[in-house]
C-alpha cells in the first residue's frame, strides 16, 4: 500500500457522506452507527432464539412426566437458553446502544478504534455458532449435542460432559475476547473523544454506566477465560485443577465462575440502569435528579460487585465465617442500588408525566427489578439460602432481576431511540399493548415460581411431583403468552424500520428530551460531529 | 507529526476494512478446530491449520495496513493517544488473566490442599469418611491419587532465566534511549540483544520442560502442582514468544527506516508488553519456583 494511494483513499472518504453500498457496508463496517445497529439486530435475533428455547422448557414443564424433550435434551436446552440470553442477547444489545449512542452523546466523530470495534462484533456470531453447532454435529452422528451442565458449567459435571462442553468453553473464550475489545474501545473513546467542554462530571449518566461496565468487563472476564482454559486442560490434558484426586477442588471453578458471574449481573444491568434516568427525565419533563449520587453509586456498585461473588455458593460447603462475610457484603451492595432507586423516584417526583411506551417500560423496570432486588436480599441470607437455593424461588428471583431489569430496560430504550435511529415513530398503540401484555404475562410466568420454590420444587429437573402441577401449568401458559406478545414487538420495530406508515420523527423526537443526540436530525447522518459540537 | 501544527484536523476514521471480519472468521476456525481436535476428530487438524494460516495472513495484512497509514502520516496526536490507551487497557486485561492464574495457585496451595487434608486431622469427626486417609497437606502436592515427582531447582535454570529476562528489560530500555536520541545503531543493537536474550530464555525454558518430563517426572498429570506449574510457566512462555516476535517486527521496521525520535508508538507498545512479561516472570520465580 503506497502512501499516495492511501491519502487519496482517505480524501475520497472524507468527500462524501453516504454509507457504502451492499453487504460489505456491514461486513467491513467501521462506522459506529452501523456496528451499533449490527449489535442490536444480532442481539434481538438471539433474544428470539433464547426465547424459543424458553418456550421449549415451559412446554416440557406444562404437565408432569416427560412429553416433549428427553432429560438429556432438557439439560442442553436450559444451558443454551441461559448462555444465549446472557452472552448473545442482552450483552450485545447493551453494547449496541453503547456503540450507537456514546459517540453521539459525547460529541465524538466515531469510536476511537473503529476497526477493533468491528472485530469485537464479528466475534459474536462466531461464538454463537460454536455454541449451538454441537446440535448440528449430533444430526450427522458426531457427539451428544451441546453442553448440558447449566450455564454455570460446574465441575466435575463439566469435566464429564460430552464434546459440546468444549465448544461452549471455546465460545466463551471468543465472547471474552469480544467483550474485552468492546470495553477497551469504549474506555478509550470516553477518555479521548469527548467534545471540548464535555468534562467527566457532565457526561450523560448512560456514558458513566458504560464506563463502569467496561471496567468491570476488563476486571473479570479474563478470569473466566483462564477458567475455561483450565476446564479444557482438565478435560483433555490430564490436569487436576478441579479434581480432588489430584489435590484440586471443584469449588475452585465455582469461585472463578462467580468471580466473573456476579459482576456479570451488573454488567447486564448497569447499561440499562444508565439509560433509565434519561427516559424517566424525558417523560417527567424534569432534569434528572441526583446526577452525582447516581454516578457515585455506579462506581460503588462496580467496586463492591467484585467482592461479593460467593453468595452464589452458600450451599457449596464453605466455612461459616466465609459465608457470613459474603452474606454481609452482599447485603451492603443493596445500599448503592437503593440510592439509584431513590434518584429514579426523585426524577419522576411531581413531574408532569406522560406514559408513552418507553416510560411504561421504564416504570415496569422499576417495579419488576425492585421485586428481583428484594427477593435477592432474601437469598443473600446465608441461612435462608440453604432452603431456597436449589428451588424455583431462585429461578423466579433472577428472572425478575434480569428480565425485569435489563430486558425491560432494553425495550424501553429501543422504543425511546428507535425514532431517532430510523426517523419514524413506532406504533404507540402496539407499543402499549406490548407493554401491558408483557407485564401481565411475565408475572404470570414467574410469580407462581416463587410459590413453587417456597413449596420446595427443585430447579433444573425436567420433571416434578404432582402437587406442583397446577402452578406449573399457570407458569407455562404465561410463558406462551409472553412469547406470543414479543411478536407484537418484532412487528412494531420491523414496521418502523422498513415501513413508511409511521409518523416522521423530529430531531428532538420527544417533547422533554435533552442531550447531544437529540440535536441531530432523525435519523442522524452517516457521519456526525466531524467537528466537535459546542457544549454550553 | 502534522497534528502539532494542525490542532483541528479531523479524527482519522478508517474506510471499511475486511480485516476484522476475516480475523473473526480465522478465530472461529481455530476454535472449531481445537474443539474437534480435543475430541479426537482428525478433521480438527485441517480446520486448525486453515484457521492458523488465515490468522497469520490477516495479522500481516492488518498490521501492514496500519503501518502504511502511519507512514502516510494520517495519524495525529489524538490517534496516537487512542492507540496508547488501547494498549494500556489491553495489558491491564492481561494482568487480570495472570492474576487469576496466580489466584488459582494460592487457592490450591493454601485452601484446597489443607482443606482436603483436614479430613484426616487427629480428632476430625469426618476422618472415618475420608476417601484418602493417608493424605497430608504439603506443597508441592500431586494429590492423594498422584504419583511422586521432583520439583525444578529454582537456583539452576530458573535463576539464570531471571537474569536473562531482567537484562533484556535493560537492553530494551537502552534501545529506546537510542531511538529517542536518534542513535539508530544503538537502537538496532539493543533490539537484537533483547531478542537474543528472549530466545535464549525460551530455549532454556523448553529444556527445563523436557527435563521435567523426562527426569523429574513432573508433568501436566502431576496433580495441582504440575497443573499450576505448567499453566503459569506455559502461558508466560507463550507471552515471551509473542513478545519476541513483536520485537523482531520492530527490528525489521527499524531496518526499513521506520520510527523517528518523536513518533514511534508501536515500538513503545512493544516495550510496555515486554516489561509486563518481565514482571510476570519475577512473580513466577518467587511464587512458583522459589517459595
Ligand atoms: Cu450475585
Amino acid at each position: 500500500m503506497s502512501a499516495a494511494n492511501l491519502s487519496s483513499e482517505q480524501s475520497h472518504a472524507q468527500h462524501h457522506d453516504a454509507p457504502p453500498r451492499g453487504i460489505t457496508r456491514w461486513l467491513y463496517a467501521t462506522n459506529h452507527k452501523d456496528i451499533g445497529v449490527m449489535y442490536l439486530v444480532f442481539g434481538v435475533l438471539m433474544f428470539f432464539v433464547g426465547g424459543l428455547l424458553a418456550e421449549l422448557i415451559r412446554s416440557e414443564l406444562l404437565t408432569p412426566t416427560m412429553r416433549v424433550l428427553t432429560p438429556e435434551a432438557y439439560n442442553q436446552v436450559i444451558t443454551i437458553h441461559g448462555l444465549v440470553m446472557v452472552f448473545a442477547a442482552v450483552m450485545p444489545i447493551t453494547t449496541g446502544f453503547a456503540n450507537y449512542l456514546i459517540p453521539l452523546m459525547i460529541g465524538a466523530p466515531d469510536m476511537a478504534l473503529p476497526r477493533l470495534n468491528n472485530w469485537g462484533f464479528w466475534l459474536l456470531p462466531a461464538a454463537a455458532v460454536l455454541l449451538v453447532l454441537p446440535w448440528g454435529l449430533k444430526l450427522i452422528g458426531i457427539g451428544t449435542g451441546t453442553i448440558d451442565t447449566g450455564w454455570t458449567m460446574y465441575a466435575p459435571l463439566s469435566i464429564q460432559a460430552g464434546p459440546g462442553a468444549d465448544f461452549a468453553f471455546v465460545a466463551v473464550l471468543l465472547l471474552g475476547l469480544s467483550s474485552t475489545m468492546a470495553s477497551i474501545n469504549i474506555l478509550v473513546t470516553v477518555a479521548q473523544q469527548r467534545a471540548p467542554g464535555m468534562s467527566w462530571l457532565r457526561l450523560p449518566v448512560f456514558v458513566w454506566s458504560w464506563v463502569i461496565t467496561a471496567l468491570l468487563l476488563i476486571a473479570v472476564f479474563p478470569a473466566l477465560m483462564a477458567g475455561c482454559i483450565m476446564q479444557i486442560t482438565d478435560r483433555h490434558f490430564g490436569t487436576h485443577f478441579f479434581s480432588a484426586s489430584g489435590g484440586g477442588d471443584p469449588v475452585l471453578w465455582e469461585h472463578i465462575f462467580w468471580f466473573f458471574g456476579h459482576p456479570e449481573v451488573y454488567i447486564l444491568l448497569l447499561p440499562t440502569a444508565g439509560l433509565l434516568p434519561h427516559i424517566l427525565a424525558t417523560f417527567a419533563r424534569k432534569p434528572l435528579y441526583g446526577y452525582k449520587a447516581q454516578v457515585y453509586s455506579f462506581c460503588a456498585i462496580g467496586v463492591m460487585s467484585i467482592v461479593v461473588w460467593a453468595h452464589h455458593m452458600f450451599t457449596s460447603g464453605m466455612p461459616t465465617d466465609v459465608n457470613i462475610y459474603f452474606m454481609l457484603s452482599t447485603m451492603a451492595i443493596s445500599v448503592p442500588v437503593a440510592v439509584l432507586f431513590f434518584c429514579w423516584f426523585g426524577t419522576i417526583w411531581r413531574g408532569s408525566m406522560t406514559f408513552e411506551t418507553p416510560m411504561l417500560f421504564a416504570l415496569g423496570y422499576i417495579v419488576l427489578f425492585g421485586i428481583g432486588g428484594l427477593t435477592g436480599l432474601v437469598l443473600s441470607d446465608a441461612a435462608a439460602d440453604q432452603q431456597y437455593h436449589n428451588t424455583y424461588f431462585l429461578v423466579a428471583h433472577f428472572h425478575y432481576a434480569l428480565f425485569g431489569g435489563p430486558i425491560m430496560g432494553i425495550f424501553a430504550a429501543l422504543y425511546y431511540y428507535l425514532p431517532k435511529m430510523t426517523g419514524r415513530m413506532y406504533s404507540e398503540i402496539l407499543g402499549r399493548w406490548h407493554f401491558w401484555l408483557t407485564l401481565a404475562a411475565f408475572n404470570l410466568v414467574f410469580m407462581p415460581q416463587f410459590l413453587l420454590g417456597i413449596a420446595g420444587m427443585p430447579r433444573r429437573i425436567p420433571d416434578y411431583a404432582l402437587q406442583f402441577a397446577p402452578l406449573n401449568m399457570v407458569s407455562s401458559i404465561g410463558a406462551f403468552a409472553l412469547g406470543a406478545t414479543q411478536l407484537l414487538f418484532l412487528y412494531n420495530i420491523l414496521r418502523t424500520a422498513f415501513g413508511t406508515s409511521g409518523a416522521v420523527a423530529s430531531a428532538r423526537v420527544w417533547e422533554g428530551s435533552s442531550g447531544l443526540e437529540f440535536t441531530l436530525p432523525s435519523p442522524p447522518p452517516f457521519h456526525t460531529f466531524a467537528t466537535p459540537p459546542a457544549i454550553d | 507529526m502534522n497534528a502539532v501544527t494542525e490542532p483541528h484536523r479531523p479524527y482519522y476514521i478508517p474506510n471499511p476494512s475486511p480485516y476484522p471480519v476475516v480475523l473473526s472468521g480465522a478465530l472461529f476456525l481455530l476454535g472449531l478446530g481445537a474443539a474437534l481436535r480435543v475430541n479426537a476428530l482428525t478433521a480438527g487438524w485441517w480446520v486448525l491449520g486453515a484457521g492458523a494460516l488465515l490468522a497469520v495472513y490477516v495479522l500481516f495484512a492488518w498490521f501492514g495496513r496500519v503501518i502504511g497509514e502511519s507512514r502516510a502520516g494520517v495519524y495525529g496526536l489524538q490517534e496516537d493517544r487512542a492507540f496508547r490507551w488501547g494498549m494500556l487497557w489491553f495489558i491491564t486485561s492481561e494482568v487480570v488473566f495472570f492474576a487469576s492464574l496466580f489466584g488459582v495457585l494460592f487457592y490450591e496451595r493454601n485452601i484446597a490442599v489443607p482443606w482436603l487434608a483436614s479430613f484426616n486431622a487427629p480428632h476430625s469427626a469426618l476422618a472415618p469418611f475420608s476417601p484418602w486417609p493417608h493424605f497430608t497437606a504439603q506443597w508441592p502436592n500431586g494429590g492423594p491419587a498422584g504419583q511422586g515427582f521432583e520439583v525444578v531447582n529454582p537456583w539452576g535454570i530458573p535463576a539464570l532465566n531471571t537474569l536473562l529476562l531482567l537484562s533484556s528489560g535493560v537492553t530494551v530500555t537502552w534501545a529506546h534511549a537510542g531511538l529517542r536520541a536518534g542513535r539508530r545503531t544503538q537502537l538496532k543493537a539493543g533490539l537484537a540483544l533483547t531478542i537474543a536474550l528472549g530466545v535464549t530464555f525460551l530455549g532454556f525454558q523448553l529444556h527445563e520442560f523436557s527435563e521435567a518430563y523426562r527426569v523429574l517426572g513432573l508433568t501436566l498429570h502431576s496433580g495441582v502442582y504440575g497443573a499450576t506449574f505448567f499453566i503459569l510457566t506455559g502461558f508466560h512462555g507463550l507471552h515471551v514468544t509473542i513478545g519476541a516476535i513483536m520485537l523482531a517486527a520492530m527490528l525489521a521496521r527499524t531496518w526499513r527506516g521506520d520510527f523517528t525520535p518523536e513518533n514511534h508508538f508501536a515500538f513503545e507498545a512493544v516495550t510496555w508488553y515486554w516489561h509486563f512479561v518481565d514482571v510476570v516472570w519475577l512473580m513466577l520465580f518467587v511464587f512458583v519456583y522459589w517459595l
